[in-house]
């Protein structure tokens, strides 16, 4: 409890402009230290022979109501992240609490009894549902697990109510997952996380299979919802131009660190790692003359596996000096409500 | 998807009249003359060509055929060239002994091996797991012969619990000579079946929807029965279905170790004897058997996974 109050003060910061759900400043999930590592088995014997670091020391806190976005390249962490969150992957080290309660070491009914609260929404619409099952089977499965209803004909009619909820008809409701589209499908993969009734949904990149002019539509729905039903999200995606739209703070990820946090209008107009420019200068901008700015990544992302000495962007940076190879810096308020690890920002 | 059936049952035709003509080839053109063997070693020519009016060969080929196909689709393939017998009752009194023998392995392989595949695959990874495989592939390397040899050796010779082999027509007195075949079929088939379900069953594990169960709170358990099996149902049922012939043909080698009067023993036979007409008649028995098994385990597909369009 001490902690929360803590991690609470640190952050607490300004109302949100946006127009997303004012977020409230109570701290709703608080993540501190986490970390995750993925062994690699080799041998005779499957001896761990190195480890994926894919988080490394991720200390966060999601407020009621808002929109978290957790921006960086493909294989950053971001979905590992979240994933242990929602406790659907055990996090090798850390702390999580929800709502006051530490569900960091929640284990059998007690885990199960958290899917209800903390709900997630895949990337992969295609994959993620089970082909031999009928949307309404998929929709409806939690709701048996949970003992939702007592009686089938009110799950049934729950279904159909989330089946509208999201925008798709009743009368989809026994069909198979392959006769949708793909907007259709994560519709259908809102519709089964809103299931339960959660509180809290992670978002992993939920439109980036899908064509730009549905992208749009799927995150106005995410939207709508999180007003009407009153949601928190974190939403993940690998560009900056995704979250913008939707997210209240937005937090900046590299290989397994959390390098940039602020409010989004904030971020966006004075970025202050650079990695978040380079991100920033890859958004793609109508004016060409602002092109020149451009930052160009060199290099290759380094290997989670053996991550670079100091701070894990040197190698790539354009404003490297020989201190950020041995410096590892930490978050720090560089700006108010505005944090950065960089030493030079 | 009666139209769908119904498709698939007319490509059945070109399949069956491919089988016909490639084993018509083979019997009378490329297994030598026929009638040179029937008349035996000592005929002199003027036997051998009554012989081959006898058999209808020296008719034209087109004429041949026809008279082939006649005898595919009436199963009447004459008579044995060795016991004079008519072949189709020899065929048909094979099927109950093959049948006895294989059905209960088969069938209990199944249960057993599914089940096994999934303890494994629930525990894949642990120490139980890797004994389960390394068990399996240390079955799979030991020859056939060895277990036809050494299992009567040790339960029927030495500890004396089964007769080493016989038959008897009556049901009361038979299951005594089925239990050792039952053992040796069942132990043979364990490697290749619990690695090949383990393997579908372990491919089902890592897709994305079973996450997706696991974050609906499924319990382990649940996730493994209703998701990961059923999705894996749909290869082992091709599997079974695919192997259902199998079960006819029997075992030549387990028939005639076990002196076991099947279709095994039959053709084993047969082969010895250059009985032509019983080769020709299980022969094509057996490709025929293949196909339609083929063609239940296609539409049997279609009907599980619901993937699969029907228009
Ligand atoms: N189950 C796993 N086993 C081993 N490595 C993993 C596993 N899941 C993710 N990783 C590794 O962890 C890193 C982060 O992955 P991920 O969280 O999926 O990144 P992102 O979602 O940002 O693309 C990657 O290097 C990935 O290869
Ligand atoms: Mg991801």
């Amino acid at each position: 409890m001490d902690q929360m109050t803590t991690t609470t003060t640190k952050t607490a910061t300004g109302e949100s402009k946006f127009e997303p759900q004012p977020a409230k400043t109570d701290s709703f999930i608080q993540i501190t230290d986490l970390t995750k590592q993925f062994p690699i088995k080799g041998g005779l014997l499957s001896r761990t022979v190195a480890n994926v670091n894919a988080v490394q020391g991720v200390s966060l806190d999601i407020k009621k109501g808002e929109t978290l976005g957790l921006v960086g390249e493909s294989g950053c962490g971001k979905s590992t992240l979240g994933r242990c969150i929602i406790r659907l992957i055990e996090p090798t080290s850390g702390k999580i609490v929800i709502d006051g309660d530490d569900v960091t070491h929640k284990k059998g009914e007690e885990l199960r009894a958290l899917r209800r609260k903390m709900q997630i929404i895949f990337q992969d619409p295609y994959a993620s549902l089970n082909p031999r099952m009928t949307v309404g089977s998929i929709i409806s499965e939690p709701l048996e697990i949970h003992n939702l209803f007592d009686s089938k004909k009110d799950r049934l009619d729950r279904t159909k109510q989330l089946i509208e909820l999201v925008g798709l008809r009743p009368e989809h409701i026994n069909r198979y997952p392959h006769e949708f589209s793909g907007g259709q499908r994560q519709r259908i993969g809102i519709a089964r996380a809103l299931a339960v009734d959660p509180s809290f949904i992670v978002c992993d990149e939920p439109v980036s299979a899908l064509d730009v002019s549905i992208q749009a539509q799927v995150i106005n729905l995410l939207m709508d919802l999180q007003q009407r039903l009153g949601l928190t999200y974190l939403f993940i995606a690998h560009d900056l131009k995704v979250v913008e739209h939707i997210s209240n703070r937005v937090a900046v990820m590299y290989l397994g660190k959390v390098v940039e946090i602020a409010e989004a209008e904030e971020l966006y107009r004075h970025p202050s790692h650079p990695y978040t420019r380079a991100l920033m200068s890859a958004i793609p901008v109508p004016d060409p003359r602002k092109r020149d700015q451009r930052i160009i990544l060199t290099g290759d992302v380094p290997s989670p596996i053996n991550p670079p000495s100091g701070c894990h962007f040197h190698p790539r940076c354009p404003d490297m000096i020989e201190e950020c190879k041995t410096t590892c810096p930490s978050l720090r308020e560089t700006r108010p409500a505005h944090r950065t690890a960089c030493i030079r920002a | 998807m009666a139209a769908y059936i119904v498709r698939r049952i007319l490509y059945v035709i070109p399949i069956l009249f491919g089988i016909t003509v490639i084993t018509f080839i083979l019997f009378n053109m490329l297994m030598g003359d026929p009638a040179t063997r029937f008349a035996g070693k000592h005929a002199t020519k003027e036997q051998v060509e009554v012989v081959r009016a006898e058999l209808g060969l020296d008719k034209p080929l087109p004429i041949q055929y026809i008279n082939y196909v006649k005898q595919i689709a009436t199963f009447d393939y004459g008579r044995s060239w060795s016991t004079k017998q008519k072949v189709s009752t020899m065929v048909a009194d094979g099927f109950g002994p093959t049948l006895c023998v294989t059905v209960v392995p088969f069938v209990a392989s199944i249960i057993f091996c599914v089940g096994l595949a999934l303890i494994a695959a629930y525990y894949r990874g642990t120490i139980f797991d890797k004994g389960i495989v390394i068990t399996c592939l240390g079955l799979m390397s030991i020859s056939s012969v060895v277990y036809v040899v050494v299992l009567p050796n040790w339960l029927a010779f030495q500890a004396g619990l089964f007769p080493i082999s016989g038959w008897d027509p009556s049901w009361t007195d038979r299951w005594q000579y089925l239990i050792l075949p039952w053992i040796i079929l069942f132990v043979l088939s364990l490697g290749p079946t619990i690695l090949f379900y383990r393997s579908v069953i372990m491919d089902e594990a890592f897709q994305d929807y079973v996450r997706t169960a696991r974050a609906k709170g499924v319990s382990s358990q649940g996730v493994f029965l209703r998701h990961i099996l059923k999705n894996a149902m749909i290869p082992i049922i091709t599997m079974v279905v695919i192997e259902i012939p199998f079960l006819i043909t029997g075992s030549v080698l387990i028939e005639n170790f076990f002196g076991i009067p099947g279709i095994g023993g039959l053709v084993f036979k047969a082969l010895n004897e250059s009985d032509f007409p019983v080769i020709k008649a299980t022969t094509v028995m057996m490709s025929i058997a293949y196909m339609v098994f083929n063609l239940i385990s296609d539409v049997l597909y279609s009907v599980v996974d619901p993937r699969i369009k029907l228009s």
